[in-house]
């Protein structure tokens, strides 16, 4: 039991951790367009990320293997982040001084173009507000599963995992 | 208290009717069990037990467990779980031994009406439904059979997003899936299917097997085929902890059958035991249905489910007590509290670590084992396999069981995930085709398919204990145990 990785002892995953495993994008290409950045470090059964990608950027030998994004290859389209059931995926884009982070938001209610959420970190703890950019229902995702792009400070990009939605 | 709103779900009420508990009316809508209607107007406890001391109420919700028993109508001994509420129903609590009426005179066999197919499916879930559609496309005529009032088993719950191959339905909703199985095996005119059934036996007459079926609590029905494919499915587990039978504890697949098919809140605080997927998804599923999550209980050191369900109810919040147990339930007719205590490194409570917390549902979500009673019955070898849930029944690569003709799919065969027990299924059903010189040679392809897809899923390391367990009981297929 002493493998344990920390992660699967808390139920979350530090960035640091992450990127142990997975390769963080770079400075340039975070800046460049929209990148889809999976926080799935288990060998699950599991490749819907794959099969749907329309650039083939998600390599995935087997559907055990842990999903990793070629961040050349990534258009930015979401698909993933729409379709994976696990609901692991996540968009990053560095927008001057602000990231953009595109999530899934199963929850009601959704919020909507405009708004301003309090923004929840890996933990559920808010984090500040941030600006919802855009909504896309879940009858127009591919994935039954509505996304949200959120405005976040630059500094809370690999933080802000959540939002909570406050009227 | 019902839902209206959620985020992925829409529920369709039936026409209002008016049921009577001890008396009280009580609104109700058609197509809703009758547990489910009482607890939509706060009714949790349904019957006490043997001495009549203890208040019981609902625990598993799909008919496996006796802890909804109730009086209706004046029969004793319904299972309120899955008995659809009627217009006038009188409804009481049990208590204890409950009496048979004098007046009701039961069935009689000779009465009992036979309905024949060459195959017959019991279970109505993802394995049932895989089993029936292909036997019925090999050629098969089928009959299949369920005790729930709606096809689908525990898929009409299942809200989360399914695992696994696109082909194989990943990123598809449990929910939605059970949609997509209904359709198609309603489609088949070679299909039959009959709800609110019960299989209560299985016999072997000359070379048809004979199941004994009760339909709506009353009518005897006599199912006959040359192979039967058993695909009960599983029942939830229980440990033991003080008060662990006051109402308010649920299966967790009991406050899923109530939130996510009938729409009614369970309660409004919650404590979740068992952070495998099941507790995890179960967390989930709470909040999006406005209801508080404590917190969730583990005794491993470790959450055992993916860690991507545990992601996502981390960023919501939801605190997960690795090296935690539940220590007792407390509160007079229904939970009250909950208190809980760390484990040390040989699983014993740590004393002066207790914690308690105000809720009124605690969620068991302790692991499934599979339900054998009627291969049991039936006369399969079965064996204890520690990796597939508990006791299972022995069978081959074509999941046929030690008797001739009888072929298992789906958590019967051992404790796994929806999308195996399809896979499961599509081969005891077309097996059980070929098998009876039904199917042509050319759909062993489609067998050896499937096989092929079920190594891909098991071959990573939440498949691998799975796949030792079946290792074991191929290896033990005509050995005594």
């Amino acid at each position: 039991m002493s493998e344990v990785p920390p992660y699967l002892q808390r139920g979350y995953i530090t960035p640091e951790e992450l990127f142990e495993i997975i390769p963080k994008p770079s400075e340039e290409r975070l800046r460049a367009r929209p990148v889809a950045v999976p926080e799935c470090p288990q060998e699950i059964p599991c490749a819907p990320c794959r099969e749907i990608c329309p650039t083939s950027a998600i390599s995935m030998p087997t559907p055990n293997d842990i999903p990793v994004v070629d961040y050349e290859k990534c258009i930015g389209c979401s698909l993933c982040v729409q379709i994976c059931p696990g609901l692991a995926f996540f968009m990053v884009h560095y927008v001057g001084n602000k990231a953009r982070i595109t999530m899934p938001h199963e929850l009601l209610p959704l919020p909507e173009r405009g708004e301003e959420v309090v923004l929840l970190n890996r933990v559920g703890e808010p984090v500040g507000k941030g600006k919802v950019l855009t909504v896309v229902p879940r009858e127009k995702t591919k994935g039954d599963t509505p996304i949200i792009t959120v405005e976040v400070p630059i500094e809370l990009a690999w933080e802000v995992r959540a939002v909570k939605v406050e009227r | 208290m019902r839902l209206n709103e959620h985020p992925v779900l829409k529920f369709k009420r039936g026409r209002e009717v008016t049921i009577y508990f001890n008396g009280q009316p009580v609104k109700a809508y058609e197509g809703e069990p009758i547990a489910a209607a009482l607890h939509a107007a706060g009714i949790k406890v349904l019957n006490y037990s043997a001495n009549e001391k203890r208040p019981r109420g609902l625990f598993c919700a799909i008919g496996k467990c006796s802890s909804c028993l109730m009086i209706v109508n004046g029969i004793p001994n319904v299972r309120t779980c899955i008995t659809l509420v009627e217009d006038g129903m009188r409804i009481e609590p049990q208590r204890g031994k409950a009496k048979l009426p004098k007046e009701a005179k039961p069935p009689e066999f000779r009465d009992a009406k036979v309905v024949k197919a060459d195959i017959v499916v019991i279970g109505g879930g993802p394995a049932g439904l895989m089993a029936a559609i292909h036997a019925a496309d090999a050629g098969a005529s089928v009959v299949l059979l369920d005790e729930n009032p709606m096809l689908g088993g525990q898929l009409v719950k299942q809200t989360h997003k399914f695992f696994g191959k696109r082909e194989q339905f990943a990123g598809v909703r449990g929910v939605e899936i059970a949609k997509i199985l209904e359709k198609e095996v309603r489609k088949r005119d070679n299909i039959e299917v009959f709800l609110e059934t019960s299989a209560v036996g299985i016999f072997q007459e000359g070379d048809e097997k004979l199941v004994l079926g009760v339909r709506k609590n009353k009518e005897l029905i006599e199912f006959r085929g040359r192979a039967l494919i058993v695909a009960t499915g599983a029942m939830e587990k229980m440990i033991p902890f003080e008060n662990n039978d006051l109402p308010g504890i649920y299966g967790a697949g009991a406050i899923q059958t109530l939130m996510n098919t009938y729409g009614v809140k369970p309660g409004d605080r919650v404590l979740i035991v068992g952070a495998g997927n099941v507790g995890l998804i179960l967390a989930y599923q709470l909040v999006q249905a406005g209801v508080e999550v404590e917190a969730i209980v583990e005794a491993m050191p470790k959450v055992g489910g993916y860690f991507v369900h545990a992601a996502k109810v981390r960023r919501l919040g939801i605190p997960i007590l690795t090296r935690h147990t539940i220590l007792r339930a407390e509160g007079k007719e229904r939970v009250e509290r909950a208190v809980i205590a760390q484990l040390d490194e040989n699983w014993k409570p740590i004393p002066g670590t207790e914690k308690v917390f105000d809720v009124d549902v605690i969620a068991l979500a302790v692991g499934l084992r599979p339900s054998i009673e009627l291969l049991h019955q039936a006369g399969c070898q079965i064996r204890f396999v520690r990796e597939l849930g508990g006791h299972v029944a022995v069978r081959d690569e074509w999941m046929e069981t030690t008797v001739r003709g009888i072929f298992v799919a789906g958590d019967t065969a051992g404790i796994e995930e929806a999308t195996t027990a399809m896979l499961e299924g599509k081969i005891a059903g077309i097996a059980a085709a070929l098998r009876l010189g039904i199917a042509e040679e050319s759909w062993v392809k489609e067998i050896e398919r499937a096989q092929r897809d079920l190594e891909e899923f098991r071959s990573g390391p939440f498949g691998r204990h799975v796949a030792e367990g079946i290792r074991k009981l191929l290896a033990g297929v005509g050995e005594n145990v």
